[in-house]
């Protein structure tokens, strides 16, 4: 996986709430079974016309927002399906951290398995941030995940919270399943306790 | 001992590994697997080298993006992608060695119908797929969510997933239901209540007399919909209706293994006093028949109800209210009853089990759907199917106008050739009622399988009370 530490870079602003991963990659692109080259359909339906030609007013067309690589958004990002294809869709788009006051669950995790750093703050902080994205390309925002800090372009330090460990699998670009095989001994007794206890399963 | 939660026990249960900062491996019971979410993460393994580390705890069906028409076995039925994808899922089964549902066999349908009726669903037991609404199993008793590829792969490959554990909420509904008023009015109800986000972080316990009342079919579409609520999973405690659902299906446990199991079940319910972060009640007798009005599970209101006006509610909502009526082309204050439906959709892992077609059945005998209505009915499974034709109701259903399918996920999430066209506005058993779900720029309705029945019949949302 690729490492996430630090990042200085645009904003963008999508203040919708509820964006549903339906609306992250419309189910006509999940027939791949490759985890790369979902970017191009990123927010499809909401980014291009039925023609494919662009919608202006969708803020990943426009001009200062075309290489974002972070996004500012609404309450509940990422609800609906577990579909990772919306992470390796905004991943592919080259998109490393999502703001937002909250995720759904399976969004969230999904995130820290492809190099991208979800970041929950209060309201009135996103609300903040929001503010500092809607000012485009002069308004690059540094993320730095060691320290857990957002930087604003107004040098305005934000302080956020992660889990430790998976903090440490993105600074280091950890696999999680090559760290789960380490404790093999571990599953194996407890598969034998089970056996005898419950076998049924 | 401190008094414990049902899912603080099915938890405590499956843990094989804990770390110092609380990070558990918990262990798998059951993978379910789909073609959907599951090819990249075979890929992963044979790219590594790895193996499935337990191929009898792993149970993989094609479902999402199958035909659900006659003569589907020919693959030239299927787009070229979707073929790539159930071939994909072919080839993986057989060379990972998985138990495995193919297109051709009857007991193929969609993965969270699947489970159950074969009894590979049990209570207490872990049960994740990489889709999300493996919540339904949660009706067993059975800690079941949703996962991403990433962890599908993790799961294949280990038998664990790498979790925190979540917080307790508990969701409780009183008395008795009302003539009318379905599982379906019961889950939509509650995801009203809390909004989307409301079960955020939380597993949920559905508990109370409305609850104990339902049959299992019931209680898996109440669990079903718990992940639109926000919580990862929904738990219902274990009783007579589940084991005598569960007793005689083909994996399930017999004779003495029987016995075990039930001597286990019977210890898993939320202890008297056990502490809930948070805690819902509804009354029973209050939740009404309902259907959504937006673009978010959270867009319900009873069906007697109109369209909002986005100054109705507050902060983000507000936008989010305003581009959904313009989406669903409504105007507020417009009575939902009026509102015209073209297409009806019956099925989906939320409301595709024979139970839901009894109710469907029970509204159109003898009658016809309205004239140029498309209405179809997509069995869950290939057993669902068979006993729906052998019960009489496929020849109903078939006399009231319906188009017959055979089983998959269709137009719930139309990834194969059941879809809306622009425009198109669908009464809906579903699940998700979000922009683009059933076909590009088309209008989904959520409502039960009865509701769904009486709009097929009328040409509009109908209040299913009138026509009792």
């Amino acid at each position: 996986m690729e490492k996430f530490q630090k990042l200085t870079g645009i904003a963008a602003p999508m203040p919708l709430v509820n964006i549903d991963t339906d609306m992250i990659i419309p189910k006509v692109f999940l027939k791949s079974i490759q985890r790369t080259g979902f970017g191009k359909n990123l927010f499809d339906e909401m980014r291009y016309n039925r023609d494919g030609s662009e919608i202006p007013d969708f803020v990943l067309n426009k001009p200062q927002y075309r290489n974002a690589e972070i996004l500012v958004a609404g309450d509940n990002f990422g609800c609906g399906s577990s579909r990772e294809h919306a992470p390796w869709a905004i991943a592919d788009f080259g998109i490393k951290c999502v703001v937002s006051t909250s995720f759904a669950d399976i969004f969230f995790s999904n995130c820290f398995k492809n190099g991208i750093l979800p970041i929950v703050l209060p309201q009135e902080q996103v609300d903040l941030l929001m503010a500092d994205a809607e000012r485009g390309e002069n308004a690059r925002m540094t993320v730095d995940l060691e320290a857990q800090e957002i930087t604003t372009s107004d040098g305005e330090v934000i302080k956020f919270d992660v889990d430790a460990f998976k903090k440490q699998c993105l600074l280091e670009g950890l696999d999680d399943i090559g760290q789960t095989l380490q404790k093999q001994a571990a599953v194996q007794s407890y598969e034998g306790k089970m056996a005898q206890e419950r076998p049924w399963v | 001992m401190s008094p414990k939660t049902l899912y603080d026990k099915i938890w405590d249960a499956h843990v094989a590994h804990e770390a110092e900062d609380g990070t558990c491996l918990l262990y798998i019971d059951r993978h379910l697997v789909h073609e959907v979410t599951s090819p990249q993460a075979f890929e992963g393994l044979r790219l590594a080298g790895r193996t499935v580390h337990a191929p009898d705890k792993t149970i993989a069906v094609p479902d999402h993006n199958v035909p659900t028409t006659e003569g589907r076995n020919d693959p030239a039925q299927m787009t070229a992608e979707s073929r790539i994808q159930v071939e994909a899922l072919d080839k993986n089964a057989r060379e990972f060695g998985v138990h495995y549902y193919p297109v051709s066999d009857v007991r193929q349908g969609i993965v969270h119908i699947v489970g159950p009726e074969q009894g590979w669903t049990l209570p207490g037991m872990t049960v994740v797929c990489g889709d999300s609404h493996t919540a339904t199993h949660g009706a067993f008793g059975a800690l079941a969510h949703g996962i991403g590829t990433s962890e599908v792969e993790h799961v294949l490959a280990t038998q664990t997933l790498i979790q925190k554990k979540s917080l307790n909420m508990k969701v409780e509904i009183t008395g008795k239901l009302k003539p009318g008023v379905t599982a379906k009015d019961i889950t939509l109800a509650v995801i009203g209540e809390t909004g989307t986000g409301g079960g955020t972080g939380y597993v949920i316990e559905y508990c109370g007399e409305a609850i104990r009342d339902l049959s299992m079919e019931g209680r898996m579409t109440v669990c079903n919909m718990a992940i639109e609520g926000g919580a990862r999973a929904g738990l219902i405690a274990p009783d007579e209706t589940t084991y005598a659902y569960v007793n005689g299906r083909p994996h399930a446990p017999k004779g003495a293994q029987w016995e075990a199991a039930l001597n286990w079940w019977k210890t898993l319910f939320t202890d008297e006093g056990a502490h809930f972060d948070k805690v819902v009640t509804l009354r029973g007798e209050d939740i009404q028949p309902v259907v959504t009005w937006g673009t978010s599970p959270e867009d319900v209101l009873p069906i007697t109800g109109v369209v909002p006006h986005p100054e109705d509610f507050k902060g983000g909502k507000i936008e989010a209210a305003r581009r959904a009526i313009e989406y669903m082309g409504l105007t507020p204050g417009q009575k939902l009853t009026d509102i015209e439906i073209d297409t009806v959709f019956i099925g989906s892992c939320t409301n595709g089990r024979i139970e839901d077609l009894r109710a469907v059945a029970e509204v159109v005998k003898g009658k016809k759907i309205k004239d140029g209505m498309r209405a179809m009915i997509v069995p869950g499974s290939g057993l669902v199917r068979a006993q729906a034709e052998e019960e009489g109701l496929a020849e109903i259903f078939e006399q009231a106008g319906f188009e017959w399918r055979l089983a998959g996920c269709s137009m719930c999430l139309a990834m194969n050739p059941d879809q809306l066209s622009e425009g198109e506005r669908c009464a809906a058993t579903s699940n998700r009622n979000f922009e683009g779900r059933q076909g590009y720029k088309g209008r989904t309705h959520l409502v039960s399988p009865a509701m769904a029945a009486a709009a097929a019949l009328t040409g509009k949302l109908t209040d299913i009370r009138e026509l009792m």
